[in-house]
């Protein structure tokens, strides 16, 4: 059994911690903001510049100067701030955005992502997403494990141009979960999906990495 | 006596640009964008022009007028999707694109209109982006040594930004997500023309309130009928978003 993709935006939302400031980026990410507990206090950054995103207008509130980082209609809370993008990303570089969930096309051992360009196809740039890789404390990435042709997507060294170099701190994929020391450039297996094998998980994994003694393994 | 406010975004502009020039224009996406200064500038038909924003407009909105029109030799920007000339374009090379990271080209924006010539950011070390560019060491945000890219700071001949209000003095007050990049543009640009959308009495907008102070400030436009753009509507129906209580 490999984890759905709720269940992975499941697994990136226990990332999130009361008091946290945190952006999400597009796709399976943005499923985090249904999820945040009751009773926890998070509050979503978009980089365009606005804290405390709030949900989609009902039909016929749309308001055109009021949208996310994905161009998406949005809506403000009381507590929500707007700012430049310079202000904005002050907050990222600067370290005050406590945690960033974002997709990726690859991740290597040591913590590299590859999210913006393949080479050869139309580049349609990296919007935020090295300010966010470089600037926000603690980085999650989550991606399907392997690409549709099989390719393993978790690799010794990133094929495809690197976003950021040695920024992620834990990938979520389907299959498994990885905590990556990005100072000691390495990666260790902390969950496995239900089902899944060890042997399995190796055989659609190019990257190399240790085994969590908390995992009992069979 | 002298007056900033002038009557229509083709005489804000008039005789002012150039073949060549570099033109900085603000909004993100089809937020916050200066619509009549943009239609203006492809009325004058400059013709190589380097174009400064984080996109070029999208299919028939926006500085997508200006590309569609031959006018654009060079772009800095972050992202350009959803405009499929440029796409044509980059890829046949008539026009060039200067990728930047979004928070390093906003910075540059500012820092150019700052005095400050360059600075270092840790984004886009080990990436296409630092290349051939200065890398140094210096403590991070744990106090380890991290290494940084050096980035210049960026100004312009002219800059369009896109205000809500302004008064006479060319204060502007901004709204919502429609600020983006344009604060640091209206400190960019060696003449700085304001679009915006109501032009209040000396007075009326709060001192303690303006986002941009009018020193900033050349020229002022009423813009014309506005009709702001949506790119993606998404919205949510009543009855089930109470229901789920959903947060999006």
């Amino acid at each position: 059994m490999v984890w759905t993709r709720d269940e992975m935006a499941a697994r990136a939302a226990k990332e999130l911690r009361d008091g946290y400031y945190v952006n999400l980026g597009v796709g399976i990410p943005t499923q985090v903001a249904n999820l945040i507990p009751d009773g926890m206090r998070v509050m979503l950054h978009s980089e365009n510049g606005m804290l405390g995103m709030g949900p989609f207008p009902y039909e016929g509130e749309a308001d055109a100067d009021l949208i996310n980082a994905g161009k998406q209609t949005i809506t403000e809370l009381t507590q929500t701030s707007y700012f430049s993008s310079a202000d904005s990303f002050g907050m990222i570089r600067g370290g005050h955005i406590n945690l960033s969930i974002l997709g990726g096309m690859q991740v290597s051992q040591a913590g590299d992502l590859a999210n913006w360009m393949v080479p050869g196809k139309m580049i349609k740039g990296m919007g935020g997403a090295m300010d966010l890789v470089a600037g926000v404390r603690r980085v999650v990435v989550v991606m399907e494990h392997c690409e549709k042709s099989g390719a393993p997507k978790f690799r010794r060294e990133c094929v495809l141009p690197l976003t950021g170099k040695g920024v992620v701190d834990l990938l979520i994929t389907d299959l498994a979960v990885f905590e990556i020391d990005k100072r000691g450039g390495a990666a260790t297996l902390i969950e496995l999906a239900p089902g899944v094998t060890l042997e399995a998980l190796k055989s659609k994994t190019e990257a190399e990495f240790a085994i969590a003694s908390s995992l009992a393994m069979p | 006596m002298n007056s900033k406010i002038y009557s229509s975004a083709a005489l804000a502009l008039s005789g002012e640009v150039r073949d060549g020039m570099t033109i900085m224009s603000g909004g993100f996406g089809l937020c916050g964008v200066p619509s009549d200064l943009i239609m203006a500038l492809k009325a004058s038909g400059a013709k190589d022009l380097t174009v400064i924003g984080n996109n070029v407009g999208c299919d028939d909105h926006g500085m997508w007028h200006v590309l569609a029109n031959n006018q654009i030799r060079k772009v800095l920007a972050s992202y350009v999707g959803e405009n499929k000339i440029l796409e044509s374009r980059y890829m046949s090379g008539e026009i060039e694109i200067e990728f930047n990271p979004q928070g390093t080209l906003a910075e540059r924006i500012r820092a150019g209109g700052a005095g400050i010539p360059a600075f270092y950011t840790r984004t886009g070390y080990g990436t296409k982006v630092a290349e051939g560019k200065e890398t140094r060491q210096f403590p991070g945000q744990d106090g380890v040594p991290e290494w940084y890219v050096m980035e210049t700071g960026l100004t312009a001949d002219i800059a369009f930004v896109k205000a809500w209000k302004a008064d006479a003095e060319g204060n502007l007050i901004y709204r919502k997500t429609a600020r983006n990049f344009n604060p640091m543009m209206a400190t960019a640009g060696k003449l700085v023309i304001a679009e915006v959308e109501e032009i209040v009495e000396i007075g009326e907008l709060a001192a303690d309130a303006i986002h941009t102070p009018g020193i900033f400030v050349d020229r002022i436009v009423l813009g014309s009928g506005y009709s702001k753009h949506i790119e993606r509507l998404t919205t949510r129906p009543r009855a089930v978003a109470a229901a789920a209580g959903e947060q999006f």
